[in-house]
């Protein structure tokens, strides 16, 4: 018997005794436990651990600076998930009960896939899922998904974005008759989830609509962007994902594809998407329902408070302070902060349940005036978020890439509701039907 | 016409970056029978390492330098630690062994080194350049050239150093080589080193395409059919077997690809390996009884 | 280089003991069965529906490898993609087939998962050893591509993730309460453990040993090689295929592709290698240290380390740590921990009669 063995064996039982027995224990009552689903290691690291630094400084700034939520403070744990959903299951049911007396309020899935590996799950356990600019987009429809909260804009709504940005370019909707969009994607379920919307918006301005998959990671595309340059096309819009978007645009490039004009979406127009293609990526435009840079007025808050303090949770302040994905992470919390501080006006000034949670997030409004108190001017759109309707938004600015960081080009562009929404009521219908939901009636 | 022949010289010289790869495989496997997982770990660590040490403010060539001896210790401390207690064990535990490696060196590298990516210029632009018509990336085209350096080298190191020649009696028959003195661990040493390095240059060529981070690990999955096409213990065969693969993958996606809805550059390389085993099991270079370099 | 489950010597001495101790063995067998049947009751639903449930489905896949690794000797790295076939057979068989009685979802889900492994089983008639894993690659990145590719195995979803329609179990939701979840899967664990069991025992068994020993001999005395090794992938599939769709749908509830990608497979290889290779409990004995650990390190790592590292270096620690505990137990424990339990029951009974 290995000495080894015996230490591990016993090692395993005291964990495996202390896990089963995690009791809630009391505490002051005054913390709204946060779980947060990380991936800090694995290929998405590079984005993510941006992201969650984002989070955890303003979640750090409100704590410091405004004693929490009408005096809750926010108590973080992380569980890594290496962007797994199997994990994420595991990290949902552990922390779906709250801590140390704490309800879960609202977790933060930071993936697709995870929030659709939990939809079921935090419907039974009433449990909102925050997933901004990411899950299914047919769970803008409330009624059927009444916790998922696809919030600013869904995958559909990014099409459309990008299609209106396109006939901008070209001077309007009339000109893009005949011009050819070509759409290159991730093969996989996100790269395809804006299809639906690019063939609807090509019968009606009548453009064509090209896609074309790479498949994951997509670390060599000369093959792709051959086909690519032989479509000629008037347009690209780069629907990829992690190393697929600087090696897309420099082969592009080197295949005489004008980078001026290419599109990339939300999650294809972060920094460490444009570093590697170094000059290639000049030029580049990308969908920013959270655009980039530190000039914001909550940025100089953040700074004070928290960078300037050593409070931060970045590893490279100098470098990623404002970064696209750090601010995704300072919107996404302070989406969840106001959502809090509106159900509170209801329930009390006290740690919330995942119930109590959903009457914020569905009476959230955010308007203009709101915007300026939160110094989110520029950087967050207004929002009106109703039980019918989980995005809220649904527009998003355009940002191009000067080499060293972002300009914006653009104001808020809305999504055209009128050919999302019939889409999603369909796909919305669908599902609840095969999955024998009937859609909640609220008054 | 020219589609075709620019599609099979861009695959061609794609190719050659995943023989880049394969090689390193191939020169453990050779001498020490061990399917190294680990091979695009170390190839993420030796990129993460060399751009940490530019970011240092050291100057291009003498970052390269200090990479190189990093990995080298690495190395020596990978055979210590997990390959010589594990000496005569099957083929499996080994390669299980190389997969824990696998967690331990990405946890480290990321760890240390930070998880954001990394621009890493190594000088070369990826421009077009044209031959006629037909359109040829300047990179691949430089990278092949290393490439072909780079085997030139090996061969030489392989035939003419001492060595490579105490190598080569190991991979042949390693108990008749321990019987004339020469040392196994300090061989075995010598490859895993010579693999790291030729890992930290497979790392500046696809960090400098892709930029440095956690994805080129995932490199490594590129390899293996390279491996199975030229067998697993011939240099040259990693060579041939990245052209077939790269050539393959290229006309497949262009020809096939439209016709079954794309994207098939991941598996369709497993299939034509698996067409090629069915004519010869120990692929194109590789001998029922290991030799050649 | 051809068998790469054989040890040194057949497993001959581990069939002696088992038969020693049988009377102890069936003991300990109901002790345990008792005790599983206990955990919904006397533990909290994280524990049944997280940590004990996700246990015995990897068990069942890793017996699924360990019949095709472990006995008749052929590694495979595509467990995942043969689990992913059980998933989404059994959702095809779901949706488009209208069948919605599970346990008979997931027995056609298997059957096909089967089916498949058969095919991609062929060519290990002409390849050996170390290439077949490669073969099995070529299956874990095909079925990869394939399930993703075609709208139709997710019933033409925007998205390819797939979650199973009210199913019927007897007049209960399948989807229903954990507790039954539960209580299905472990029942269908246990038939199917005691089938795998039994099989091995037979003249099957057997001649998969014999095939695994020594592949060229087996022939000579007339054990049909080729169709052993096709039987083998057949019944690996199929174990995994039933795997994939309990992992998919009682655990997970809503899955995909991704969650059968090669990191599945390798973590099934992990759960044999270290549960130990021909062994029927090893498999479950490894599922538990290979799910569990993950969760150990980081409940450690949280306590004891926690803020005073980032966050960053801390999650990278952990899988660092899961990495060097793999090489250590592989350079420790060759022979997996069913191997040390064995030896450890040997002692105690040993010491028992020594009392007596």
């Amino acid at each position: 018997m290995s000495k080894h063995f015996t230490s591990i064996a016993a090692a395993v039982a005291i964990a495996a005794s202390s896990i089963m027995s995690t009791g809630v224990a009391l505490a002051d009552g005054m913390t709204q436990y946060v779980p947060l689903f990380v991936y800090r290691t694995g290929p998405y690291a590079s984005s993510g651990s941006l992201w969650f630094a984002g989070e955890r400084d303003y979640f750090t700034y409100i704590n410091e600076v405004e004693g929490g939520v009408n005096g809750v403070k926010f108590a973080i744990e992380e569980f890594e998930t290496e962007y797994n959903p199997d994990r994420a299951v595991e990290a949902y049911e552990r922390s779906k009960g709250g801590k140390d007396g704490s309800p879960t309020a609202f977790i933060m899935t930071h993936s697709t896939p995870a929030t659709y590996a939990l939809m079921d799950r935090a419907r039974e356990d009433k449990i909102p899922l925050f997933d901004p600019a990411g899950g299914p987009s047919e769970s803008k429809n409330g009624l059927v998904f009444p916790y998922v909260f696809p919030l600013l804009l869904t995958f559909y709504g990014q099409g459309s974005v990008a299609v209106n940005f396109i006939a901008e370019e070209f001077g309007g909707f009339e000109n893009l008759k005949g011009k050819k969009i070509v759409t290159v994607y991730h093969d996989s379920g996100y790269g395809r989830a804006s299809q639906p919307v690019m063939t609807k918006l090509a019968e009606k301005y009548g453009f064509i609509d090209v896609q074309i998959p790479v498949a994951h990671p997509g670390s060599e595309q000369t093959a792709i962007w051959r086909q690519v340059r032989a479509e000629k096309p008037d347009y690209v819009v780069l629907r990829t994902w992690g190393v697929m978007t600087p090696v897309g645009i420099k082969t592009a490039k080197r295949f005489g594809i004008d980078t001026t004009r290419m599109l990339g979406d939300v999650w294809a127009g972060s920094r460490a998407d444009m570093i590697p293609a170094g000059d290639a990526a000049i030029g580049y435009n990308a969908i920013a329902p959270y655009p980039g840079g530190s000039d914001f007025d909550v940025h100089a808050k953040l700074k004070e408070h928290v960078i300037d303090k050593g409070l931060s949770n970045l590893e490279n302040s100098d470098a990623d302070f404002g970064a696209v994905f750090y601010n995704v992470g300072v919107v996404n919390a302070a989406l969840a902060v106001e959502g809090m501080r509106i159900a509170m006006e209801k329930f009390g000034n006290r740690p919330l349940t995942g119930e109590e949670m959903l009457w914020g997030l569905e009476n959230m409004t955010i308007d203009a005036a709101r915007l300026e108190e939160l110094g989110m001017t520029g950087l967050l759109q207004e929002l009106k978020v109703t039980p019918q309707d989980h995005e809220g938004g649904g527009a998003a600015r355009v940002q191009e890439w000067t080499g060293n960081g972002w300009n914006l080009v653009s104001d808020w562009i809305a999504v055209d509701d009128s050919v999302v929404d019939p889409l999603i009521e369909a796909k919305a219908a669908e599902y609840a039907a095969e999955q024998g939901i009937t859609p909640r009636v609220v008054d | 016409m020219i589609l075709f022949v620019e599609t099979l010289i861009g695959g061609l010289l794609a190719g050659t970056m995943y023989s880049l790869v394969a090689i390193g495989f191939v020169l453990i496997f050779k001498a020490s029978g061990v399917f190294n997982y680990s091979q695009g770990a170390l190839l993420l660590f030796s990129a993460l390492a060399l751009v940490t040490f530019l970011e240092m403010g050291l100057s291009f060539w003498p970052a390269v330098l200090v990479t190189m001896v990093v990995m080298v210790i690495l190395s020596i401390i990978i055979e210590r630690v997990v390959l010589r207690p594990l000496a005569n064990r099957n083929v499996m535990t080994l390669f299980m062994a190389t997969l824990g490696l696998t967690y331990v060196i990405e946890g480290a590298a990321q760890g240390l080194m930070g998880s954001e990516v990394r621009l890493l210029d190594i000088g070369l632009e990826d421009n077009a350049l044209f031959w006629g018509d037909i359109l040829i990336s300047e990179f691949d085209l430089i990278v092949a050239c290393g490439a072909a350096v780079l085997v030139i080298a090996l061969a030489i190191f392989f035939s003419k150093t001492r060595i490579g020649i105490s190598l080569r009696a190991v991979a042949d028959d390693a108990a008749a080589a321990q019987s004339i003195g020469i040392n196994i661990n300090r061989i075995w040493q010598i490859v895993w080193a010579v693999a790291a390095v030729v890992g930290l240059i497979s790392g500046m060529v696809w960090g400098a395409r892709q930029g440095v981070a956690f994805s080129l690990s995932l490199v490594v999955l590129k390899a293996l059919p390279v491996l199975i096409i030229g067998g697993f213990t011939s240099i040259m065969g990693a060579i041939v077997g990245g052209l077939l693969i790269g050539a393959g993958e290229a006309l497949a996606e262009t020809y096939l690809g439209p016709l079954v809805g794309g994207g098939i550059t991941p598996w369709f390389a497993y299939v034509l390996a698996l067409a090629f085993l069915f004519i010869r099991p120990v692929g194109l270079f590789g001998e029922y009884k290991v030799e050649r370099v | 280089m051809n068998s790469v489950g054989a040890k040194p010597t057949p497993d001959l001495n581990a069939i002696g003991q088992a038969g020693s101790g049988r009377g102890t063995q069936s003991w300990a067998f109901l002790a345990l069965l008792a005790a599983l049947v206990l955990v919904p009751l006397i533990t909290t639903e994280y524990v049944t529906q997280v940590v004990v449930l996700p246990v015995l489905v990897l068990g069942l896949a890793g017996l699924g490898l360990n019949i095709l690794t472990g006995y008749a000797g052929q590694i495979s790295l595509g467990s995942g993609g043969f689990m992913a076939v059980g998933a989404y057979a059994a959702y095809v068989l779901a949706i488009h087939g209208g069948i919605t009685f599970f346990p008979l979802t997931l027995l056609l889900a298997g059957v096909i998962a089967g089916l498949v492994g058969w095919v991609f089983g062929l060519p290990s008639i002409r390849i050996k050893g170390f290439y077949v894993m490669v073969t099995s690659l070529a299956a874990q990145f095909f079925f990869e591509w394939l399930f993703l590719k075609f709208p139709w195995f997710y019933n033409y979803g925007d998205v390819p993730t797939i979650s199973l329609p009210p199913m019927g179990l007897f007049g209960l939701d399948i989807n229903g309460s954990y507790v039954i979840k539960y209580y299905f899967t472990l029942a269908f664990v246990v038939a199917l453990t005691w089938m795998a069991s039994n099989l091995i025992k037979s003249h099957v068994g057997r001649n998969w040993m014999a095939i695994r020993d020594m592949d060229t001999a087996a022939g000579v005395i007339g054990i049909d090689s080729k169709k052993y090794k096709a039987l083998a992938f057949t019944i690996s599939a199929f174990y995994l295929g039933i795997a994939g769709a309990l992992w998919g749908f009682i655990f997970l509830g809503t899955t995909s592709v991704g969650s059968f990608q090669i990191d599945r497979s390798f973590q099934i290889l992990f759960i044999i290698i270290i549960g130990g290779m021909s062994s029927i409990r090893g498999n479950y004995i490894g599922a538990a240290f290979i799910f569990l650990l993950p969760l150990v390190i980081d409940y450690f790592a949280k306590t004891f380390i926690g803020d005073t590292v980032s966050p960053g270096v801390l999650s990278n620690f952990q899988k660092f740590l899961f990495g060097a505990l793999i090489i250590i137990f592989l350079i420790k424990e060759p022979d997996g921990i069913d191997k040390l339990l064995r030896q450890l029951m040997g002692r105690v009974r040993r010491w028992g009669r020594k009392r007596a």
